[in-house]
């Protein structure tokens, strides 16, 4: 343990602020917003204290944070930045920019359900509405995958097959606000990994060129074209990557992360921090001698289809745990992606969907089992619904 | 008042900068004030700069792929955000420079942030205020031609009152715009940022000298520049610069400098000219009755003597 760094007892957010200093980063543009203040209030103290040199640009909202994050990268700068919630969705607009104009960049996104009602707590509502912006996008399941994405992220980001910017999703509060044991590697050895960022383009006076010009019909499908191929393209060096962190930090990572999926006939299926209480359960049940595992997809764009496929291998039942809902339409986002991505598979598994852990409600070890059960009832009976509200109270 | 000789050495068009930035072959209509003051910006900007485009006319006519009308790097992100996306610049310059990874000589690199009126005064108030508020030190610079002309001649802000535009139309129950016309030059002055000055094309030297002073101080700097649009202001084309004199000379738009908060007007036009035949020259205010352009005639002087009085008070 003691060659891959040392061991220290650490607020989440303060540990990805942290990995933003490992990093090395240029410029950060933040703005306040709960949960994912303390992130920004940690990397404002270690600017201020000249731990790190760079540019703290306090700007007066989320939208000019993404855009002066766009002008910062286009000047060749490392950039970060990080948000929640309301502040994702004022970036809306030039989320789509800063992908479109293949401007590298870190985003950790603390995740925080949306309003109305206002509502601070943790799930996956905002991250969800964002889900086609083009940029690569992870999520973490506990502190030192949060450090670790930050770190990896940066190298993808920044490779010249890839250009494109990318966000690390972390739960709010769940993961943000609690304090884990997080293995800090010494910092020349993550500013070895990931060298100062060297622009393929830049706004540069000496090489005048044009950044964001019109895209009249005849070019913007080959525009489009060409971003969507290097986002697919980019799980390659993503896969590079995790090759290389592995070999130099022992941390291995995969796109689809499998727990006691072997073999399952029923596999639970989640995205971020609930993977951790599922995996209480999944033991529970094993116990029990049933045959139950998880998968994890924490490479969530571009979606790592045959990972997917071989993790869910010849299971039976995917019970698929959302923590956000498309109203009106087909329920939970991850598990709508899940059933297009099946539909031509022969044989292919029961997809039951459930809708939980809103606005920061626990999903608890028992939720997991209940859930379990009441999805081989529905694959039982062949009745299984679109999607279902899971722990409604009446 | 700016001594063009003692300060700049300008006196003549031959001794401006012959080299254009913003190079011919760009589609702006014709008679387009923007464009004329884009081309003297390009001359006082030069080559050692950076421009950030505001979603607007002056960004569509310069950079329909694969062209682009500009020999300096060019950038456009969105419509409100211009001067954010212009301090991210400034900021990524000044580090990459300070940790000796680019940008290394000594050269001033200009940020210049570039808007119309609507994405100044009304969609890009915020980022503008804010990165004044900060401190980079960037130029921006609103181009005012009144409206929303881009996308069909829509109100803003900086439309004055009586215009008629596609959505402040005159009607049987309307006389067209009914609001005075934003500040913004004072909203400006109240960020306590070092360099704010209003410019008109037809005080070209003026302008160029403006452009040049707040790029060379330290710090934001704003220039609000007022630029006919004869398509939008439904005028002839050959009458952009005889409008935009009769404008300083009316008082409807005074030429001024504000150096650390401190006014010094630029062109004293004396007794003001009546509005009556600027007015009469634009299709936008044909609808007005003569009582109604009496009225604006006395706000406008009302306006100018406040200018001219807080002046006078401040050189006590």
């Amino acid at each position: 343990m003691a060659a891959r760094g040392k061991r220290v007892g650490m607020e989440v957010s303060i540990a990805v602020a942290e990995a933003v200093k490992y990093s090395d980063a240029d410029v950060i543009a933040a703005y306040p917003i709960t949960p994912q203040t303390h992130i920004v209030e940690h990397l404002a103290e270690i600017v201020a204290d000249g731990e790190l040199d760079a540019e703290y640009i306090p700007v007066e909202s989320e939208h000019s944070a993404m855009s002066a994050c766009v002008g910062s990268s286009a000047a060749g700068a490392r950039t970060f930045t990080a948000t929640s919630s309301q502040g994702l969705a004022l970036m809306h607009e030039i989320l789509f920019i800063a992908s479109g104009l293949r401007t590298p960049m870190v985003m950790s996104v603390v995740n925080r359900s949306l309003s109305a009602p206002l509502s601070i707590w943790g799930d996956h509502t905002d991250i969800m509405a964002e889900r086609d912006i083009g940029w690569i996008q992870f999520f973490a399941e506990n502190g030192q995958e949060a450090f670790d994405l930050v770190i990896q992220a940066f190298r993808v980001s920044e490779h010249r097959d890839v250009l494109l910017p990318a966000i690390v999703n972390l739960d709010g509060f769940n993961l943000s606000h609690v304090i884990e044991p997080i293995v800090l590697p010494k910092i020349q050895k993550v500013r070895d990994f990931i060298p100062p960022y060297e622009p393929v383009y830049r706004v540069d006076p000496d090489k005048p060129l044009c950044f964001g010009p019109v895209g009249i019909p005849e070019i913007y499908t080959e525009a489009h074209m060409q971003q969507n191929e290097a986002l697919k393209d980019s799980k390659t060096v993503i896969l590079e990557v995790w090759e290389e962190f592995a070999k130099k930090f022992g941390r291995r990572y995969r796109p689809v992360e499998g727990y006691r999926a072997r073999g399952a006939e029923v596999l639970l299926v989640t995205q971020g921090g609930i993977s951790e209480t599922a995996r209480i359960a999944v033991d529970r049940m094993r116990e029990q001698g049933r045959k139950v595992g998880l998968i994890r997809i924490r490479l969530w764009r571009p979606f790592p289809f045959d990972e997917f496929y071989e993790a869910v291998g010849k299971a039976k039942v995917l019970v698929v745990v959302d923590r956000a809902i498309s109203m009106g339409g087909i329920g939970g986002p991850l598990a709508a992606e899940l059933r297009t991505a099946l539909y031509h598979r022969d044989p292919r598994p029961h997809v039951v969907n459930f809708i939980g852990g809103l606005a920061g409600r626990d999903i608890r070890a028992v939720h997991f089992e209940e859930m379990t059960n009441k999805a081989i009832a529905y694959a039982e009976s062949d009745s299984v619904p679109i999607y279902e509200m899971f722990g409604v109270r009446e | 008042m700016i001594d063009m000789k003692k300060d700049f050495g300008i006196y003549s068009a031959r001794l401006l900068p012959q080299e254009e930035l913003f190079t011919p072959g760009h589609r702006a209509c014709q008679g387009c004030g923007p464009a004329v003051a884009l081309r003297l910006i390009g001359k006082a900007l030069g080559r050692n700069s950076v421009i950030v485009n505001a979603t607007g006319c002056m960004e569509i006519v310069a950079s329909p792929y694969p062209h682009s009308a500009w020999k300096v790097p060019w950038m456009h992100v969105a419509f409100e955000n211009t001067a954010a996306v212009a301090s991210g610049i400034e900021a990524g310059i000044k580090v990459l420079r300070r940790k000796g990874r680019h940008f290394t000589d000594d050269r001033k690199i200009n940020i210049l942030a570039l808007a119309g009126d609507g994405g100044t005064m009304d969609i890009g108030v915020q980022a503008l205020s804010g990165a004044m508020e900060r401190g980079h030190d960037m130029m921006y610079i609103c181009y005012d031609n009144e409206a929303y002309m881009n996308t069909g001649i829509q109100r803003s802000s900086g439309t004055p009152m009586g215009a008629s535009t596609t959505t402040s139309p005159a009607g049987k129950a309307s006389l067209g715009q009914k609001t005075w016309k934003k500040d913004l030059p004072a909203i400006m002055v109240a960020h306590h940022i070092p360099y704010v000055a209003t410019a008109s094309l037809a005080h070209p030297f003026d302008l160029y000298a403006k452009v040049k002073k707040g790029l060379e101080i330290d710090g934001p700097a704003y220039v609000h520049i007022f630029a006919p649009c004869p398509t939008g202001w439904r005028c002839a084309a050959d009458m952009t610069i005889r409008l935009c004199e009769m404008a300083v000379n009316t008082g409807i738009f005074p030429l001024y400098e504000v150096i650390d908060g401190k006014y010094t007007l630029s062109f004293d036009p004396g007794e003001l000219a009546p509005i009556k035949e600027y007015v009469r020259l634009q299709g936008r205010f044909r609808h007005l009755p003569d009582e109604e352009v009496e009225r604006l005639q006395e706000r406008i002087h009302e306006n100018f003597y406040d200018l001219r009085t807080m002046i006078q008070c401040q050189g006590r």
